[in-house]
């Protein structure tokens, strides 16, 4: 009888494993199902855009069959919840699956549900947005069109959030939208975040800390959320700060599925703890979290899952063959960040060694330079579309290594690492 | 690394003074740590500190504030009290501990 691994999730991380699986495993031996509640795919990087008049809704979501190989089982519908000890996958319409092996690929969510007030219907989406959904996005943009001034405040609720300098880049991007608009003097711009500063790692702190003077933004660190006050329109913190808004834009809680939780996989925030160099639950040998979904110390984001399902594949086929998982994920990411006026920066990274400065040599398209604003920088992010809907998740190859090279940055001297004390 | 000199014991710490060796740490290494960010150790306070070495054996890494209030038992508001405007990042100075984990 033949085995079965089953895909929990049909996102960016999810579609990609089910090419690279489709490929590497024998059909006679292996059969693959697909699970995911809904068949529409989103273009998630473009969410950041959309609100700016870059992209509309329908540029950004195609159908999530479009991308599946042939041969697969695709099953639409709500996971309820896993039974691993019974190897079972039990979906909300009462259906169970069996399974061999588990890929859990569902991602991470925005929960404006876990902070008190900030889903209240007398603000959401009406004073209050989040960015990382189209329902989100698509309000958020009416929302910015209308605005004619006032406080424009821009928050991250907790760590860790999906895509990290999204909501710095917004902030970058709405400062220029608004000097377009030609009534800049007129919005009073404060980033809000519960690190203790815009960007916490040293170098890129030194190099891009004028970021936010440069452009007027006033930066609010260590702001941890209490509650928002609907009423009055505050953001209270924890140390009993408050921020009032006219118009916020905020990323909620970041929380991994429900059914993880139900299931007993996952951590307070339902993700999934992994090996976080080959992503085998520590808890089941025949369960896997890909993408957003695991707890591994890297940033939620498509490249991450990229690079790590680049040697997911090479390693499942050791796995299930009994031998040793042989290829280690060093943490590599590499995000282009968009810093408005057609202009953005470049930064690659892994778990071991932080985003430094350089050029970041890229066959054909490149040199993109690392951590310094460029033209290229930001055209090499919309370029990227059409890479992701062409080659990447159809598990293509892209020039950009798994592993993180040193090539063409330049290190840093102990001098340069210093960072703040702990009362600072 | 700089080795410094800490109630009477070499302990190893990186630039922020985070200690980077988990067996370095010991109560009174803790109380230096502590009284060098005003923070002075009471029952409550050790209580967190302990929570959080103990944690760290068993998972590999610094706990969250979430984590301080869902397994720890003590509400985020009252490690603001306990230790004023960053609980996290001072928690695991005390404890000898790596900061908890930022982004960029």
């Amino acid at each position: 009888m033949k085995k079965r691994v089953v895909i929990l999730g049909g996102g960016t991380a999810g579609t990609m494993v089910v090419n690279r699986l489709h490929k590497k495993l024998n059909p006679d031996e292996w059969s693959i199902t697909l699970v995911d509640k809904d068949n529409m795919h989103v273009y998630q990087p473009g969410l950041l855009l959309l609100p700016f008049g870059v992209y509309s809704a329908a540029e950004l979501v195609k159908k999530r069959n479009n991308f599946f190989p042939p041969g697969i089982e695709y099953v639409r519908a709500e996971v309820e919840r896993i039974d691993p000890e019974a190897k079972k996958v039990h979906l909300e319409d009462g259906l169970t699956l069996d399974y061999d092996q588990l890929i859990i690929a569902t991602g991470t969510t925005p929960r404006p549900d876990q902070t008190l007030g900030m889903d209240d219907p007398a603000i959401w989406r009406k004073s209050v947005f989040d960015f990382y959904t189209l329902e989100g996005s698509t309000a958020l943009r009416d929302a910015l069109e209308e605005f004619t001034g006032g406080r424009l405040v821009v928050h991250i609720s907790e760590m860790p959030i999906k895509c990290p300098v999204a909501p710095l880049e917004f902030t970058f991007l709405a400062d220029a939208y608004f000097t377009e608009k030609k009534i800049r003097d007129k919005v009073q711009i404060t980033y809000v975040t519960p690190l203790e500063g815009a960007f916490t790692k040293p170098v890129c702190s030194k190099q891009l800390g004028w970021m936010l003077t440069e452009r007027d933004i006033k930066l609010e660190p260590d702001f941890v959320i209490e509650h928002i006050d609907p009423g009055a329109k505050l953001m209270v913190s924890m140390d009993e700060r408050e921020i009032p808004f006219d118009l916020l834009v905020t990323v909620p809680v970041n929380m991994g599925a429900d059914f993880v939780g139900r299931s007993g996989l996952g951590d307070d925030l339902n993700y999934i703890p992994v090996d976080k160099e080959n992503f085998l639950s520590k808890k089941y040998d025949n369960i896997f979290a890909l993408g957003d979904a695991s707890d591994i110390p890297a940033s939620k984001a498509g490249s991450v899952a990229h690079f790590a399902i680049d040697l997911f594949a090479e390693n499942f086929v050791e796995h299930v063959n009994g031998l040793p998982m042989t290829h280690k994920f060093d943490g590599h990411t590499n995000c282009f960040i968009e810093s408005g006026n057609g202009k953005g920066l470049l930064i690659d990274f892994n778990y071991k060694v932080e985003p430094l400065t350089g050029m970041f040599p890229l066959p054909i398209v490149g040199p993109f330079s690392l951590l310094k604003e460029s033209r290229i920088n930001h055209l090499g992010k919309l370029a990227f579309r059409w890479i992701y809907w062409n080659l990447l998740i159809k598990g293509r190859w892209i020039p950009i290594s798994d592993a993180m090279s040193m090539s063409g940055k330049n290190q840093v001297t102990q001098k340069e690492g210093v960072g703040a004390n702990a009362s600072h | 690394m700089p080795v410094i000199e800490i109630s009477g014991k070499p302990v190893t710490v990186n630039d922020e003074g985070f200690l980077t060796n988990f067996d370095e740490w010991d109560v009174d290494v803790a109380k230096e740590l502590a009284k060098q960010i005003d923070i002075e150790m009471t029952e409550e306070r050790w209580k967190i500190i302990t929570f959080l070495r103990e944690d760290y054996k068993t998972q590999g890494e610094t706990a969250t504030s979430r984590r301080v209030q869902t397994v720890g038992g003590v509400p985020i508001k009252e490690q603001f009290l306990l230790f004023p405007k960053k609980p996290a990042k001072k928690m695991a100075y005390i404890a000898g501990l790596p900061k908890p984990k930022g982004c960029v």
